[in-house]
């Protein structure tokens, strides 16, 4: 890859090479992962390129060895990251939820495909679920970003490094494997640019001047693990603050298409073509999956006439979108599955038909 | 006993890696002499502030409320994974589990074949007493052929439910495995050498050369339904034929000069 590291950098890379040359950049420390499409790429990369630049990297002999790995570095202090496509984050699921339990900080990164079961290794979102609702067992949450270009997928390991150690909630990047295969221009920050926090309950062996750290997801007394949770509840609360959205055209839309990750990417055809017809389409774009962002959509909800979901799913964020609209405008969903991805052509069909029948008979 | 003013001399005490929390374990179970064995060594060896300890799921779980250093809790069966997070990021640490028979020979057996395999520089402690403890004395993959628990009342039926695992032999064939031995607690002269091989698998890990395990084959007086002085006879009666207590892999000489 040339020389790196000391300046930003602009060139052409794959998703999944960009997201694990930016874990490098943003000081990640250790790596553990193992093979699956469509984001195999991510531990190739890192195994050339992540010990000589101080990182351990580490193929594990499963999901569960490896998401184990993360909860013993990231216990012991470590910038840690893990990736996998969907049957290999299901598989995980038991260690994140430990994980998130203790609180120990690291970034898991999903580059999904089409299930359910073994699927298809092309590109979906219907891992969105297990991704904003918790995943495994017990009331937790993840910080979940949904990147939408191979610059976002370098940017949130950033990002996700800097909200997980500072709220101590493990971070996922839904990302998919569209995401991870494609190529595109990409500006990397400069090694460095993240410094590392202070670990002060991390167990790095026990000094006499310290009492005990230990790292544990159990608390026997139903009192005890009542007040954890509480404790969980009051920082996922907190984490209202890291709304990210973004915005295009909703000020005088009369249609909003409510989408992330690549199909925003596929909405912003979809709003330009609409534009031309002369139907008033606009596009809000959740960054952050979790915290959603509700209020935004409930503002624009008090103007628009009308949302339209479109996700590669059977229909998910959408329920959390009509919680937010909360029945003051129709909320529409347009979804494909299983790997297939929606044409521009046939959500704007949907759309059309929408204003047709919805907003201007109404 | 304060001091040796009025004749008297300190002969035993308790170390500073214990805490003083009282122990959860029922009377006579293994796990209170294996734990206070480790620590003693670690504080004897004067390696407390490079210690990280990684206890699993089952009746150690609570291990870090007795133990004075470093610990982390694992899920059940893995134990050398988080070990091996931690040791990676921590090379110069000293890195041990604790795990039961259920966690290191069944539900963790894919991460106890690959960790010793990738020769991991830390010390498995694995107390086997048979059954599953925590739960309530259930079949574990070490209960003897015909043993009775309460999921196999009738005894372990071979032919249905397979036979004892003899994982230490299993592991002892990896040339990830450094130093592998069998002890055991039920008497003063087994505790002395268990201390010993405890010592001695500390040392080896400064060393870098593989991963050291100990079996420390155990009882379980609540799960086995025996006093703990039957269940300590039952144990040389019918666990050592199957377990034999020794060492089955010791490095070649050059390992370490003691
Ligand atoms: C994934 C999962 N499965 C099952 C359990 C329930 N469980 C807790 S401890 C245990 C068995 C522990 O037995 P062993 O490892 O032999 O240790 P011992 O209690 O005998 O010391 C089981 C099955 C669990 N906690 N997690």
């Amino acid at each position: 890859m040339g020389s790196i590291n000391g300046t930003s950098e602009t060139k052409l890379m794959k998703g999944n090479e960009a997201l694990a040359e930016a874990a490098l950049r943003a000081g990640m420390q250790a790596y553990f992962g193992y093979p699956i499409t469509p984001q195999s790429e991510i531990l190739e990369y890192l195994i050339i390129h992540g010990p000589k630049r101080g990182s351990v990297v580490l193929q594990a002999e499963s999901e569960v060895a490896a998401i184990n790995m993360v909860y013993g570095a990231a216990g012991a202090g470590a910038r840690v990251m893990i990736s996998s496509s969907s049957p290999g984050i299901s598989l995980m699921q038991e260690g994140i939820s430990y994980i998130a339990a203790a609180e120990l900080p690291c970034v898991i990164v999903n580059v999904q495909r089409g299930g359910p079961g073994l699927g298809t290794i092309q590109p979906a979102q219907a891992d969105y679920f297990q991704a904003v609702k918790g995943g495994g067992h017990g009331d937790y949450r993840l910080i979940v970003l949904a990147p939408n270009s191979v610059q976002e997928m370098a940017d949130f390991m950033f990002d996700g490094f800097r909200l997980t150690e500072q709220y101590r909630i493990p971070v996922m990047i839904l990302s998919d494997g569209a995401l991870g295969q494609m190529m595109e221009k990409v500006t990397l920050a400069p090694d460095g640019s993240l410094p590392l926090t202070q670990k002060p309950w991390a167990t790095t062996g026990k000094p006499a001047s310290r009492e005990r750290n230990f790292i544990t997801s159990l608390h026997i007394e139903p009192e005890m693990m009542e007040e954890v949770n509480l404790h969980l509840q009051r920082k996922y609360k907190e984490l209202q603050k890291e709304v990210r959205y973004e915005l295009h055209h909703t000020d005088d839309a009369d249609i909003v298409l409510v989408a992330f990750g690549l199909s925003a990417r596929i909405c912003e055809k979809v709003m330009d073509l609409a534009r031309e017809k002369g139907i008033r389409a606009g596009i809000v774009r959740p960054i952050t999956l979790y915290p959603f962002p509700s209020d935004i959509l409930r503002e624009i909800a008090e103007h628009a006439g009308a949302f339209l979901t479109v996700e590669m799913n059977a229909g998910q964020m959408v329920e959390d979108v009509r919680l937010a609209v909360n029945g003051k405008k129709p909320v529409f969903f347009k979804g494909r599955m299983g790997g297939m991805i929606p044409t521009p052509e046939e959500v704007l069909a949907e759309l059309e038909s929408i204003v047709e029948h919805q907003l201007l008979h109404a | 006993m304060e001091n040796s003013t009025n004749g008297l001399e300190v002969v035993y005490e308790k170390v500073p890696t214990l805490t003083d929390t009282l122990m959860h374990y029922c009377p006579g179970c293994s796990h209170g002499v294996v734990h206070r064995v480790i620590m003693e060594v670690i504080h004897e060896m004067g390696i407390t502030e490079q210690t990280i300890g990684v206890a699993p799921v089952g009746c150690s779980v609570f291990a870090y409320n007795y133990m004075n250093i470093d610990m982390q809790e694992a899920a059940h069966g893995r134990a050398t994974a988080a070990a091996t997070g931690v040791k990676r990021v921590h090379p110069d640490k000293f890195v041990f589990t604790y795990q039961g028979d259920g966690d290191l020979a069944a539900i963790g057996t894919g991460e106890t074949i690959h960790t010793v395999n990738r020769g991991e520089n830390i010390l498995m402690v694995f107390v086997n007493n048979g059954v599953y403890g925590m739960t309530g004395g259930q079949m574990a993959p070490t209960t003897l052929a015909g043993m009775k628990t309460t999921t196999s009342p009738f005894g372990r039926d071979v032919a249905t439910m397979g036979s004892p695992l003899r994982i230490t032999e299993l592991i002892a064939n990896l040339p990830g495995a450094l130093y592998v031995t069998r002890q055991s607690v039920h008497s003063t002269a087994a505790v002395r050498k268990l201390k010993k091989a405890i010592q001695l698998s500390f040392e080896y890990q400064k060393l870098n050369q593989g991963t050291c395990f100990i079996e420390v084959v155990s009882n379980c007086p609540s799960g086995w339904k025996m006093t703990p002085v039957e269940s300590n006879q039952w144990l040389v009666e019918n666990m050592f034929p199957v377990y034999p207590p020794g060492d089955i892999k010791v490095p070649k000489p050059p390992a370490v000069n003691n």
